[in-house]
């Protein structure tokens, strides 16, 4: 299949999407029978696409681009790219995708709104595939965003529950703050490398010359200006993937229908993050010690550590899960930065397919036990539900690193190159620790779900646990959760070698070597310990969930407390930052009342008291005087028209006086 | 045939329809003066189309103007000029007009003056998009300005009232300052004409003469009278602090009259900066632009935070309008630091700047239409509530209604796929290159308007169904009409902005090629 | 009575009495005989001034003198007339109670 077609795959799913929004509510089934075939359609794609990749014997990277508008005398240009790292997402988000939309056919039989679901499930699958195949950071943009708001469709899919529109709220507002990080980002990127395509003939940005002079050139502090730039893309990447500090809205995207939070917060959208610091991965390499890739191994390694220990207070079952993606997401980051993106990825696509079976599995427990989903009402499924309790198990294992299962092998290579850092030893530390954790919490949970009594009332006796559309999908996640780890064994590492495009040889050398022999020693003692310590401590006959409380909270209540509240970060978060937004909020609200509005007026006033002087002049001084004077004048005529008396003796008085007067004045003049 | 026939019919059917409407209208029923006001506006919005025929087809010998002698005494003509960025606006106001018109039925008894107040207010509009010298467009602008009063107070409310008198003395004293800058230019240079002015040599100094100024400095001047023009714009647009009369107007006009406010009316104030403040007082704007760019830094910043602190609708869409015109500001006064030689120098990154503002002006203008007239539907549905607080769960009784709402929401808020990201992205793309912290920090009004924009679908339409609406009516067939194409328009721009790169391209080389070589 | 001065003092004496006559007394015809009295003074100014002046033997003073007596004799026709015809209208001599022509 060649590049130019490879717009087909995320059109598929997207042209469903658009069929589905046309037909009424009661089409239920053709609605799941189009979103499902095109997904499976896509698959096909997908598996065409990545045969291509495999065409020639070395490593091949073909793109396809085309103008998408012109502004000035340039244009812009986007398109899609084919190669390793490509093939690999597409094949990993259609095929979980597929499956998981199987799954929710049954799941969703009985909801009135399927139509809409499978709508917006479809939109989300093509712009993840759409952001999978870009050629182009601009692209790559718009389809993230897209997949944020195909993730806010979903997860308040249910908008009644005011829990799950404030969810979904929460989701895109946290994740936008990571995407503006991005953008900015993407536009530095812009300014200076003058191109967003990634690969176009060596001048696109994630190609030699590009990636060289973003190296050299260092901005404050001496921070080379492509660590800058990558440094926001990760802020965004941190969003999306939901490492701390902006994971908080990950364990309350819950409140979505499960295969929702399967689909979009195990297997593709919080894995975009990570692909997308895979696919800016020359950018984050560009120069040695590159501060950007030190800044994705802390973040992620401090996340793994953090949300492992938080997932040991959950109760909910979900929620667990949901603790356990950002814990994972935590060590991809950690595989990124410290041994590339080979071995992110390779814990990627093991992750995507247990971390689904664990969530549908999870799914099929709460439908059956009547929506119920605290595990401290649950129990005793083991023998009520055995293959979800099978497929359950080998998720679970994967996921806690039991020998040979694909999650051993993923968690290996990440051991592997977080123990040969050069900064610091404390990743590969916190790595450990996390993954003891990891065994020891989804332990727990499992006990608590499937043995010991059951707790739960509601048990649906109908639901059918065989069901061909509930139970391929498990069965296949399954297949993958196990067999997938064979790609990457440090033995034959066909996975690396097929995304870094060099031929994989199979040396058992490499495998028996002391290193690895020990890593291997390490995490089996991990995941098999941290099972037994935890079967220890929770298994039936130690602990009657219905009775008592959980032993950590018996025994270390106040720690139990902070963990069960993720140590209090979301009410951090609501006073500091919410509080914080509302009160500048109220405070430009208070500035426009009382001071801007004011100013105004206070000029109106400054106006109006000109406009009262000139009239209070025109009116007392111009009016009033001139009437005074008119007055005067009039009184003065008065006056003077009295003195004609009619005496004639008056007269004779004037005329002598006025005589004496003018002799008086000619003498004074004379004599002058 | 040149432009200038079909657009001096578009100025002159407007006015005289509405004078004939308000002549007679008053024993007509409701529905048959919006109907005649319809079909003018109809008549007005297919000569329009018909100029995009003939721009498409010839290009630019099409749409360069002509202009006959009219007050010659003045050195005033007459005249029509239409460029890709005129035509764009045009093309605004013809779609938004009949929009407005739709629902003027519902005004009872005075609706023959309000359908004669918006045709006029439509001539005055299209005027003030083609007219090349100061006159003639000052003419224009100001006849806007009457029949928006009007409009404003139309309720006849005590508060309506005040806000209509705020709207008027301070959007007044606002085109006094430019009326005053440009006698003082007419005074010195003799004409009114806005190409002749920006490419008037040393134009300052000759203002200086010809007043008889000697004691101030040929810069104080110019800066004196830059500001007084300036202040014209800062008030219509609004530019923070200048904004503060933008809520009150917006929260008591009218619903269609606030959609025309906020679509129609800033851009008028805008396009009066890049149209004529800028090319004539480059050098001031030059020298003024760190401090403008801070402005307009804190117009996109604060008023995206005044919106957030917002309960009543309409006051929230008034902030959101002031801080997605922030944006404008923040592209043209970021692309101006960099000065004559800058914009020389890296022309393409100057002109995807000021094409975003292109953009941003025309999807601005629909979106920020399409949400305040659903906020009037809404209105109108539920008895004149529009507090955020008293909905919830309307999406179950008007799914399509909520849908469409959402889809403009998330519009506004820049979502890549829908028209405003387009805008938004140039703009930000284009100023990064010139200056780095001001699209920096505009950043958080972007993340702000979608805190905004989810919080109101989240109260209004999400949540358990407040039971008190449970009655109402969804989209109709009237409301079709206008939200159909909108919505059309809002993913044709965001898919393929190229139909409207096409023409605001041209616009913005020969602006930008205006700018760098003015003296 | 030898030298000007004298008789310059006499007329302005006689001046004076007719002035104050003029001004003082109410009755019409007392008011009249002061204004003879103050032309007689005059005319004897003009005697006095022709007799000790430089040229005794031109008449001029003398002709001046008979001019100003038959213009006072005029007057005092008319003016006698006038009160005449005042008493005929208003039966009142007294200047005080004339005083209709006034503002």
């Amino acid at each position: 299949m060649a590049v130019e077609w490879l717009w087909l795959i995320p059109a598929l799913p997207l042209l469903a999407a658009g069929v589905l929004t046309l037909l009424p509510t009661t089409a239920g089934r053709a609605a799941s029978f189009v979103a499902t075939g095109s997904m499976f359609l896509s698959f096909v794609f997908s598996g065409l696409a990545w045969l291509t990749t495999l065409d020639q014997g070395e490593f091949s990277r073909t793109t396809f681009d085309f103008v998408w508008f012109k502004t000035g005398t340039a244009a812009l240009k986007i398109g899609w790219v084919l190669d390793p790292l490509t093939a690999v997402m597409l094949l990993t988000v259609s095929l979980v995708g597929s499956l998981i939309f199987l799954f929710s056919v049954g799941y969703l039989a009985r909801e009135e709104r399927r139509v809409t679901f499978f709508a917006h499930l479809s939109f989300f699958a093509a712009a993840m595939l759409g952001l999978v195949i870009a050629n182009n950071l601009l692209l790559l943009f718009v389809c993230w965003e897209l997949v944020g708001l195909a993730s806010w469709l979903l997860i308040g899919f249910w908008f009644r529950k005011p829990e799950a529109a404030a969810a979904a709220r929460k989701a895109f507002v946290v994740t936008h703050i990571g995407d503006m990080g991005f953008f900015v980002g993407m536009i530095w990127l812009a300014s200076v490398a003058g191109t967003l395509q990634f690969f176009d003939a060596g001048a696109g940005c994630l190609e030699e010359t590009v990636v060289h002079s973003l190296g050299a050139a260092t901005i404050l502090g001496g921070l080379a200006l492509s660590t800058v730039i990558t440094l926001l893309v990760l802020w965004g990447a941190m969003g999306k993937s939901g490492q701390v500090p902006l994971h908080v809205w990950l364990p309350d995207a819950m409140e979505g229908p499960t295969p929702v939070s399967a689909l979009i917060h195990a297997a593709a959208m919080v894995a975009a993050g990570v692909y997308l610091l895979a696919r800016l991965f020359p950018l984050l390499d560009a120069v040695p010690d590159s501060g950007s890739l030190v800044a994705v191994t802390w973040v992620g390694s401090l996340t793994a550590f953090f949300a492992a220990l938080v997932a040991l207070g959950q109760t909910d079952l979900k929620r667990i899960l949901a603790w356990s993606t950002i814990s994972q997401l935590g060590y991809m980051m950690l595989g990124l930065g410290t041994g590339g993106p080979a071995v992110a990825m390779f814990h990627l696509v093991t992750h995507a397919f247990f971390k689904a079976l664990l969530f549908l599995g999870a799914g099929s427990v709460i439908q059956a036990c009547g929506h119920e989903q605290d595990i401290r009402r649950l129990g005793g499924l083991r023998r009520r539900m055995p293959f979800t309790f099978g497929v359950y198990a080998i998720g679970m294992l994967a996921l806690a690193g039991f020998p040979f299962l694909s999650g051993f092998w993923s968690k290996e290579a990440i051991f592997h190159s977080a123990q040969v850092w050069e900064v610091s030893r404390i990743p590969f530390v916190l790595a450990v620790a996390g993954a003891l954790l990891t065994a020891v919490y989804m332990t727990r949970q499992m006990v608590y779900v499937f043995f010991g009594e059951h707790r739960n009332s509601s048990f649906q006796k109908s639901f059918s646990e065989r069901a061909v559309v509930t139970a391929v999908p498990l069965a296949a996640l399954a297949c993958g959760a196990i067999t997938l780890g064979f790609l990457g064994t440090q033995a034959f590492p066909l996975f690396q070698e097929y995304l870094e495009g060099e031929t994989a040889v199979l040396a058992w050398g490499d495998l028996i070597g002391w290193g690895s022999l020990g890593l291997i020693a390490l995490s089996t003692l991990l995941s098999v310990g941290g099972m037994a310590l935890a079967w220890g401590i929770y298994r039936p006959s130690q602990f009657d969930p219905a009775r008592q409380q959980d032993p950590l909270n018996r025994w270390f209540p106040r720690i139990f407390r902070w963990l069960e509240n993720q140590f209090f970060l979301d009410e951090w978060y609501r006073q500091t930052v919410v509080r914080g937004t509302c009160l500048a909020g109220r405070g430009a609200e208070v500035l426009d009342r009382l001071i801007w509005g004011p100013v105004v007026r206070l000029c109106a006033a400054l106006v109006q008291t000109v406009a009262w002087c000139s009239r209070l002049a025109d009116e007392q001084l111009v009016n009033r005087g001139f009437d005074r004077v008119c007055r005067a004048v009039r009184q003065g005529a008065a006056w003077c028209s009295e003195r004609q008396n009619g005496r004639v003796q008056t007269y004779i008085k004037y005329v002598g006086a006025s005589l004496a007067l003018v002799v008086w004045v000619l003498i004074l003049i004379d004599r002058s | 045939m040149t432009v200038f026939e079909p657009i001096l019919f578009m100025m002159l059917a407007p006015l005289a329809g509405g004078a004939f409407l308000w002549r007679f209208g008053r024993e007509w029923s409701p529905e048959r003066i919006a109907g005649i006001g319809l079909g003018i506006a109809g008549l007005v919005l297919l000569t329009g189309a018909s100029l995009s025929v003939g721009a498409l087809r010839d290009g630019a010998a099409f749409l360069t103007g002509s202009s006959v002698p009219w007050i010659t005494t003045l050195n005033v003509r007459f005249g029509v000029t239409v460029d890709g960025l005129s035509l764009v606006m045009i093309w605004l106001t013809v779609l938004l007009i009949p929009a407005a018109l739709l629902t003027a039925s519902e005004t009872g008894d005075r609706t023959h003056r309000f359908v004669a107040l918006i045709l006029f207010l439509e001539a005055g509009l299209i005027g003030v998009f083609v007219s090349p010298s100061f006159f003639q467009w000052f003419l224009f602008w100001e006849l806007c300005l009457i029949p928006a009063y009007f409009l404003v107070r139309f309720s006849g409310s005590a508060s309506a009232n005040r806000a209509a008198r705020q709207f008027l003395l301070y959007t007044l004293a606002g085109s006094v300052g430019l009326l005053l800058s440009f006698m003082a230019l007419f005074a010195a240079v003799g004409t009114f004409d806005f190409i002749e002015l920006a490419q008037t040599e040393d134009l300052m100094s000759r203002v200086a003469e010809g007043l008889g100024w000697e004691t101030v400095s040929t810069g104080t001047l110019g800066l004196i009278l830059f500001a007084l023009a300036f202040l014209g714009v800062a008030v219509k647009v609004p530019l923070y602090p200048f904004h503060t009369w933008l809520p009150d107007t917006y929260a008591e006009a009218p619903a269609s009259v606030s959609m025309l406010l906020t679509g129609l009316m800033s851009k008028m104030g805008f396009y009066a900066l890049l149209r004529i403040v800028l090319p004539i007082f480059t050098d001031q704007i030059v020298q003024l632009a760190v401090w403008l760019l801070g402005l307009a830094v804190v117009s996109v910043v604060a008023s995206a935070l005044a919106a957030l602190a917002q309960t009543d609708l309409r006051r929230v869409f008034a902030y959101s309008s002031i801080n997605h015109l922030g944006h404008c500001f923040l592209g043209v006064f970021a692309v101006m630091t960099a000065g004559k030689a800058g914009l020389t120098a890296s022309v393409n990154e100057a002109v995807t700047a000021f094409d975003g503002i292109g953009l941003q002006m025309f999807n601005h203008g629909v979106i920020a239409g399409l949400l305040f007239f659903l906020t009037g539907r809404l209105e109108n549905r539920t008895g004149g509530e529009r507090d955020l607080r008293s909905f919830g769960g309307l999406r179950c009784f008007v799914p399509r209604f909520a849908t469409t709402m959402t889809i403009a929401l998330f519009a506004s808020l820049g979502l890549p796929g829908l028209s405003a990201f387009m805008g938004e992205f140039l703009i930000f793309k284009g100023s990064f290159f010139f200056v780095g912290w001001a699209p920096a920090l505009a950043v958080l009004g972007l993340l702000l308007t979608a805190v905004i924009a989810l919080e109101i679908v989240r109260r209004v339409f999400a949540g358990p169904p407040n039971q008190r609406w449970q009655d109402l009516p969804d989209l109709s067939r009237k409301e079709y009409c206008v939200v159909v194409p909108a919505l059309l328009l809002l993913f044709l721009g965001g898919i393929w902005p190229q139909w409207l790169l096409e023409f605001i391209n041209g616009a913005s080389l020969d602006l930008i090629s205006l700018l760098s070589v003015a003296p | 009575m030898d030298s000007l001065s004298d008789y310059l003092l006499l007329s302005a004496l006689l001046f004076s009495l007719g002035l104050c006559v003029t001004l003082v007394r109410r009755h019409a015809i007392l008011v009249l005989i002061g204004i003879e009295l103050m032309l007689n003074a005059a005319n004897l100014n003009f005697i006095a001034f022709w007799r000790f002046g430089p040229n005794p033997e031109a008449l001029d003073g003398l002709l001046f003198v008979l001019f100003s007596l038959a213009v006072a004799a005029a007057e005092a026709a008319v003016g006698l007339a006038l009160i005449l015809a005042v008493y005929r209208r208003y039966s009142v001599t007294d200047v005080e109670n004339i005083d209709e022509l006034k503002g």
